[in-house]
């Protein structure tokens, strides 16, 4: 008896589409646009409206640059999620980094400072790969407690810098705020990086090991891995991303703040999920998350615009996530 | 005394799928009176056994208890109406005291402790952990546990397994001195030695039909192999026939002394290159153990292991792997990743090391897939994910894992356990070549009919130790079958 058999249509085309998650997300990412023009007449094509063309550059530049950083810390998500981990301190990693970065531009000028600030999160990255993968913690309580004693240690910090001034790099006030053909500078760094990542997740046996053992440790270690190192380098490769974009997070908004970063964990965590990826383990795109950090920018400009309170802006973001998460999942059949 | 049995199961049925587990199954139990239940591997008394416990529900036929038909499918109702098992593995929560455990089951403290002391353990603290106790301790109040609730049957599976020689003494008087009392009671076992001394009567299964009930008398020992064995569906003949003669004079892999307490305690063999040496052992007897100490997911007690004449000793199955060692596991779920392809499967030990996590190695890997694909030819209509593969595919795909790598030495655990006959055939051939170019193989198998058609040698394991070592080829399966049900000569004399 096989069971290699023909499927009936629809769980082929769900197949398909959990095989490329990217095409309903990207017809959901265009539905929620074209709803914001039927909000807002005019935002994204502003021809009617008289400004820069057909669709509005400033406005699609400003939809990507904010979704970048998102989808740097989304790329920490997908990666760890992958080994069905996950990582909470992305964060305040990036918090960390940025405020690093400002004070000690401040001091000693910015190439130590950019250095200091990613050896900061490259520290917080091995403590949590030993934790996940040598003393086995649970990677959402290890990263969650390494995520508030950095918080402590950065208030510390605080008051042994607190009079030397903080100092923006103006490379990264470029990348952060400046736009080349209408289009935000920090794509100079944005697809290098995700073209790196989806080489990394595809073609490298490294990727291979992280979806091996989300998939199956067990099997994973009959075939000679040895997990924790493959752990340590997830983890590690996590804060450090968390620390890159911590930093273009700062040339962007161009101040300091001890939580500056820390709202964007959970967003990052939807976006991943939102981008079909399991947070069982095994199955992940990062394409999907890009997507994921985009629609989650336009809900946010949709929820802005409609002029709510604060507070149901919050609770229906929260509930929009769920459903379009309960919608993909009915649809692909993935978790 | 009644003449109606305490147990009696009649007609009883069960398929798992197209799998038919059994197909008429009969058992009954009067007072007073211990009953063995026997069966090759595969014969069905596992699933008998959980009809009977009501873990699980029969499609056809009835489990009386004193006449009635008490339940079906519930174990808590089969144990209300007075049937309590004790298998193997302990059911005792290891998170636990004592005290506690014995509330969950509401067992009665007084009489619980009065048959501890029985069965020869005086020490016991109600409020010690159950996951600091031994093993055989936990068997022991596992065992205590269900006599202290005065059952009518108690059903023993495997209980004597890897229990000291004084303990199993102590249970086997109990037992039967509860019997002469009026208790009935089910004796799953392997070993004739306690049967004979213990049981009055033994039922045989055989592919899920009972074949014979037999009293217990001297001799019974030869009738019952012969009924276990009876006709066996043809799998194939022996392509190869003559021996291969060890071609290298130092053994690929050599152990000696070997053991793994309580698991196994002392196993010694030579394995040559070009050579597939047979393991036979009833099931529990140690192997699955042995099979993962050689392939380093456990390191031995004590004992000795060398690969080509350097002792080895390994931390973790990557050390095996660089030995040459590689294992394929019975459980196919252990060695998979379901939702990944299966050329990924395949591929998986090629980045297994640190220094080849680099860029993938695309056209090396897409020929050494092929190789392994066309090599054990599998189905690769549903490749995109193994879990979408028959279970003869999926077993193909764990072999040929190492087949891309290339065999040294190949650690194959009953690798043609539930999968279907043509798959088997092309794995006895698929054996016998590798040997030829080389490789050194040890081949457990669940049925003992393949010894003769894929090995060499085959080394018997019982009871934890190496009792005999057998030439296979030769080796008819009522030989093969003795010796696993440890009747030796030695043995049969005494």
């Amino acid at each position: 008896m096989s069971m290699d058999t023909i499927d009936p249509p629809m769980v082929r085309f769900g197949r398909y589409l959990r095989d490329n998650p990217i095409i309903p997300l990207l017809v959901f990412l265009f539905l929620m646009i074209a709803v914001l023009e039927v909000l807002r007449p005019g935002i994204v094509t502003p021809f009617r409206a008289g400004r820069d063309g057909l669709i509005s550059t400033f406005w699609v530049g400003n939809l990507i640059k904010f979704a970048i950083p998102l989808a740097m810390l989304a790329a920490c998500q997908v990666l760890t999620m992958l080994t069905a981990g996950i990582d909470l301190s992305v964060g305040v990693v990036a918090t960390v980094s940025a405020f690093v970065c400002a004070t000690l531009s401040a001091i000693w000028g910015v190439t130590p400072a950019v250095l200091i600030a990613l050896s900061a999160g490259l520290f917080v990255g091995v403590v949590n790969g030993i934790g996940v993968g040598l003393v086995r913690v649970h990677p959402l309580i290890m990263t969650l407690g390494t995520g508030l004693i950095a918080t402590g240690c950065l208030q510390v910090y605080q008051r042994l810098v607190i009079n030397a001034g903080t100092e923006i790099p103006a490379f990264l006030a470029w990348l952060g705020t400046g736009r080349t053909a209408g289009m935000p500078n920090g794509l100079f760094v944005f697809i290098p990086f995700a073209l790196f990542i989806l080489w990394l997740m595809r073609y490298t046996g490294f990727g291979r090991l992280l979806f091996a053992l989300g998939s199956n440790e067990q099997a994973a270690k009959l075939s000679g891995v040895r997990a924790w190192q493959v752990y340590l380098a997830l983890y590690v490769l996590s804060s450090l991303i968390a620390a890159l974009a911590g930093l273009l997070y700062l040339g962007m908004i161009r101040q300091t703040s001890l939580s500056l970063a820390n709202p964007l964990l959970l967003p990052s965590v939807a976006a991943a999920v939102i981008g079909g990826t399991s947070i069982f383990g095994g199955r992940g795109s990062f394409a999907g998350a890009i997507v994921g950090a985009l629609i989650l920018r336009v809900l946010d400009t949709m929820l802005t615009l409609m002029q709510l309170p604060e507070g149901v802006r919050t609770a229906l973001f929260g509930l929009i996530i769920l459903a379009v998460t309960a919608l993909y999942v009915r649809i692909t059949g993935t978790r | 005394m009644s003449s109606t049995p305490l147990l009696d199961a009649s007609d009883v049925a069960k398929s798992f799928g197209a799998v038919r587990a059994l197909t008429n199954a009969h058992l009954t139990v009067a007072e007073g009176e211990i009953v063995a239940l026997m069966g090759a591997n595969g014969a069905g008394k596992s699933t008998f056994v959980k009809i009977i416990t009501g873990a699980l529900k029969p499609d056809a036929g009835q489990v009386l208890i004193r006449g009635k038909q008490a339940f079906v499918g519930s174990p808590a109702e089969a144990r209300r109406s007075g049937l309590v098992p004790v298998y193997q593995e302990p059911s005792l929560i290891p998170d636990l005291d004592v005290s506690d455990n014995l509330r969950l089951t509401d067992t009665p403290v007084d009489l619980f402790r009065d048959w501890v002391s029985e069965l020869g353990i005086e020490d016991l603290k109600l409020s010690a952990m159950i996951g600091d106790l031994p093993l055989a301790t936990l068997r022991i109040l596992d065992l205590a546990r269900a006599l202290a609730v005065e059952p009518d049957v108690l059903l023993l599976d495997e209980m004597t397994a890897a229990l000291p020689t004084d303990l199993v003494e102590r249970v086997l008087k109990t037992v039967r001195r509860k019997a002469n009392d009026g208790m009935g009671v089910i004796y799953v076992s392997h070993r004739f030695t306690e049967i004979s001394e213990l049981c009055d009567r033994a039922t045989v299964l055989r592919d899920g039909m009972s074949v014979g009930d037999l009293d217990i008398e001297p001799g019974v020992e030869e009738r019952v192999v012969e009924l276990m064995l009876g006709q066996k569906i043809d799998i194939g003949t022996r392509q190869v026939l003559q021996t291969n003669e060890p071609q290298a004079k130092t053994p690929r892999l050599s152990i000696k002394s070997l053991a793994f307490e309580p698991r196994f305690s002392d196993v010694s063999f030579d394995l040559f290159p070009g050579e597939v040496l047979g393991v036979v052992a009833l099931e529990g007897q140690g192997q699955d153990e042995l099979f993962e100490v050689l392939a380093g997911f456990d390191r031995p007690t004590s004992g000795s292991m060398e690969v080509d004449g350097t002792p080895v000793n390994f931390a973790h199955p990557a050390d095996a792997i660089a030995a040459g060692m590689t294992f394929v596991p019975g459980d196919r779920s252990e060695a998979l990743l379901a939702q990944r392809s299966v050329k990924e499967n395949i591929a998986l030990p090629f980045s297994a090391r640190l220094k080849d996590w680099g860029p993938l190695k695309l056209r090396h890997e897409r020929d050494r897939v092929a190789y392994a694909v066309e090599k054990l030819q599998i189905d690769t209509r549903a490749q995109g994910e193994v879990q979408r593969l028959s279970g003869g595919n999926q077993q193909k795909v764990t072999i040929g894992r190492w087949l891309a790598t290339g065999v040294e030495t190949l650690l194959l655990f009953d690798p043609t356990r539930g999968i279907d006959v043509r798959t088997k055939r092309q794995i006895y051939p698929l054996v016998r070549e590798l040997a030829d170019q080389g490789a050194a193989v040890l081949f457990y198998t669940s049925e003992l009919e393949e010894i003769p058609l894929a090995c060499d040698r085959a080394v018997v394991i019982f009871n934890g130790r190496v009792v005999d070592v057998i030439d296979a080829v030769d080796a008819d399966e009522q030989t093969l079958m003795r010796a696993a049900y440890g009747l030796t000569e030695t043995e049969g004399a005494a």
